[in-house]
């Protein structure tokens, strides 16, 4: 008996507060507040349903519902629902990205040999404030600063986020800076252009005491650049006494080895899988 | 009856110890007190120096007088973290080479059991007859010692700042080496697959490598995977070249179809310090009747270098590498002094190497690299 007079009472209070409804705009921009219309009266309980977040609260069917900016700071489709004694009833719209203000800046490798073709790869991914992906085709500017040279910029408009850009490395060594700029987004990096391998690999040999000093002439690579410090240089010496092979890291630019020498030997360099000349000594003279 | 059971018990005793004397080696220790014969003293002192009995074994030297017992138990005992620190004499196999009255000469073939393996050692030990003993005549050690002094270093160390966790996504990191595989050659062994070849730091920053292989069938399965472990020298710096092998244990050449190198480079911190120079390097045919490859290690820097290890690439007259073979060195590297060392190849490799790269792997216990 209970039951059926809650059953009429439900019924009875939908037919006399109809059917709800809900209005949103088809599409708003990221981060703006909006109000999304209801039709109806009495409780209700509204839904947001969005890419990263949801929400629940209680409203009154029949009044705007407003929207708060930070619940719509992510691009994407939302979900509206209200929910009364009567049903519910539902709406989608669109949150587009905001204006394009923020960028990620790939840039690759960390370090490039001198003279690479297309050698550096930089890559610029557009953000709006919010950290949507600004899908809408915007100009990202790209310069290149190196050292002791004036800066050179070129424009690339972004495709579906990302605009892109391939560099070559220069003919000479140092730091280049990288950068990209869209809206107040500017960001650096900085890339070591750095000798290319060895070129024209030369030792000489002069006498001390009882041993040959062994040394290369600066080492530089095919543009004239210093190989850097730290690089390994085998030197391989043969003579009676058997074979001698000393890996010697450049410092200040050269790298020199002291090796004593029984009788005639040969004497050869190498850096890597670059070879150098060869010298052929003898240990009395 | 309780008398019968006293001496069933008290037999049993008796059989139960003498069975415990000829497990320990007593035997061998009783047979070898007396020292009668050459063998006998190298039996009994490499006996006394297992069980590390130094002072027992120290006794048995005919020039005592002569040799430092520090440094004989150094030799044994290792010094400057040098494997032999980490290591202890397992066994070892004596045989007498000749006898001429009151002298001989007995050959001792060491093994260490050691935390990177087992280490052999081969001694031509001289004796001599004292009354009715024979005692061994240590070689007195003639290294040079190097004077107190101060050896500037001032190689290059490179150090490494990784980008932060909580850098934003995009925000640069430096790159890992770039490294390349030069060569690589597949040899069939009469129980492996063995893959040699070199491989090249091109960057210009130091480089921790590692090579692995995996062979594939001619249906394009993986068959078996492997890495080169410590047949490489992992820490390259710029421009260094390396050999390396990976072993590929009871596998068949035929089944191979193909051969996927896979290299693994990281960034790390590095010193271009300590540079060891490798001398005398010779092919040769050892007492044992081996083909090794023999030299001198001299360590250049200030630092000691606590163990050495030598990694060898053997190239045929095409300068293809046909072999590499490696080894530790026991003792460890003082600054200025040399130390030798060995490295055997199989006998039907050595008949084709055209020539030979030694490089210097090294670990330190106070390595700041």
């Amino acid at each position: 008996m209970r039951a059926l007079t809650a059953i009429l009472l439900v019924v009875g209070t939908a037919g006399i507060s109809g059917a709800a409804e809900i209005h949103a705009p088809a599409q708003t921009t990221a981060g703006n507040a909006i109000t999304i219309a209801t039709s109806g009266s009495g409780d209700a309980t509204f839904y947001l349903i969005g890419p990263a977040s949801a929400l629940k609260q209680k409203v009154q069917a029949g009044a705007g519902i407003p929207v708060d900016s930070g619940q719509l700071e992510r691009a994407g489709r939302y979900v509206a629902v209200l929910c009364a004694s009567d049903g519910c009833a539902s709406t989608s719209f669109f949150v587009n990205p905001a204006a394009a203000n923020r960028l990620s800046l790939l840039v690759h490798p960390s370090r490039v040999p001198v003279g690479r073709t297309n050698g550096i790869s930089t890559v610029a991914f557009v953000f709006d404030n919010f950290h949507n992906l600004a899908l809408k085709s915007e100009p990202v500017k790209f310069s290149i600063l190196a050292k002791d040279a004036k800066e050179i910029s070129a424009n690339r408009d972004s495709e579906n986020g990302v605009a892109w850009v391939r560099i070559s490395s220069a003919r000479k060594e140092g730091p280049v800076r990288i950068g990209a700029a869209i809206g107040h987004a500017n960001e650096v990096r900085v890339v070591q252009q750095v000798a290319a391998d060895a070129c024209n690999l030369r030792i000489k040999a002069s006498r001390v005491k009882n041993a040959f000093l062994v040394e290369t002439d600066p080492v530089r690579d095919c543009s004239g650049n210093p190989v850097p410090d730290g690089t390994v240089v085998s030197f391989t010496k043969s003579d009676a006494g058997g074979k001698t092979t000393v890996d010697v890291p450049i410092k200040r630019g050269v790298a020199r080895v002291e090796m004593p020498v029984e009788g005639g030997a040969r004497i050869s360099v190498a850096s890597g899988v670059v070879t150098g000349n060869e010298l052929e000594v003898a240990g009395g003279q | 009856m309780k008398s019968g059971l006293s001496i069933v018990l008290a037999a049993i005793t008796v059989v139960l110890v003498a069975v415990a004397w000829f497990q320990s080696g007593g035997a061998e220790r009783r047979e070898t007190l007396s020292a009668s014969t050459p063998d006998q003293a190298v039996r009994l002192m490499l006996s006394q120096i297992r069980a590390r009995n130094f002072d027992a074994a120290y006794a048995r030297l005919a020039n005592r007088s002569d040799v430092d017992k520090n440094a004989f138990v150094r030799e044994f005992n290792g010094s400057y973290g040098s494997l032999l620190t980490y290591a202890s004499l397992e066994k070892f196999d004596v045989a007498g080479l000749r006898t001429s009255g009151d002298e001989a000469t007995v050959r001792a073939h060491l093994l260490y059991s050691t935390a990177v393996g087992p280490l052999d050692d081969t001694r031509d030990l001289k004796l001599r007859r004292e009354g009715g003993t024979w005692k061994v005549l240590w070689p007195v050690n003639t290294a040079p010692k190097l004077p107190p002094q101060v050896i500037p270093v001032n190689y290059l160390r490179w150090d490494v700042i990784n980008r932060g966790a909580g850098d934003d996504w995009g925000v640069q990191n430096v790159d890992s080496p770039q490294v390349r595989v030069i060569s690589m050659n597949a040899i069939q062994r009469p129980d492996s697959v063995v893959l040699v070849g070199e491989v090249v730091n091109e960057d210009s920053v130091p480089a921790y490598v590692n090579v692995g292989a995996t062979l594939l069938d001619p249906s394009g399965n993986e068959i078996a995977q492997e890495s080169s472990f410590d047949k490489i020298s992992h820490t390259l710096l710029p421009k260094q070249v390396s050999p390396y092998r990976i072993d590929f244990p009871h596998m068949r050449l035929e089944k191979v179809k193909s051969v996927r190198m896979d290299t693994k480079a990281l960034l790390v911190a590095a010193s271009a310090d300590p540079v060891i120079e490798v001398n005398q390097q010779k092919l040769e045919t050892d007492p044992l009747g081996k083909k090794i490859l023999s030299g001198q290690l001299l360590n250049q820097s200030g630092q000691t270098v606590n163990i050495p290890h030598v990694i060898a690439a053997y190239y045929d007259s095409n300068g293809k590498v046909i072999w590499v073979s490696d080894g530790y060195v026991a003792q460890a590297l003082l600054p200025q002094v040399p130390v030798s060392f060995a490295v055997d190849l199989p006998p039907d490799i050595a008949k084709n190497v055209q020539t030979y790269r030694v490089v210097v792997n090294h670990y330190d216990t106070n390595s700041q690299s």
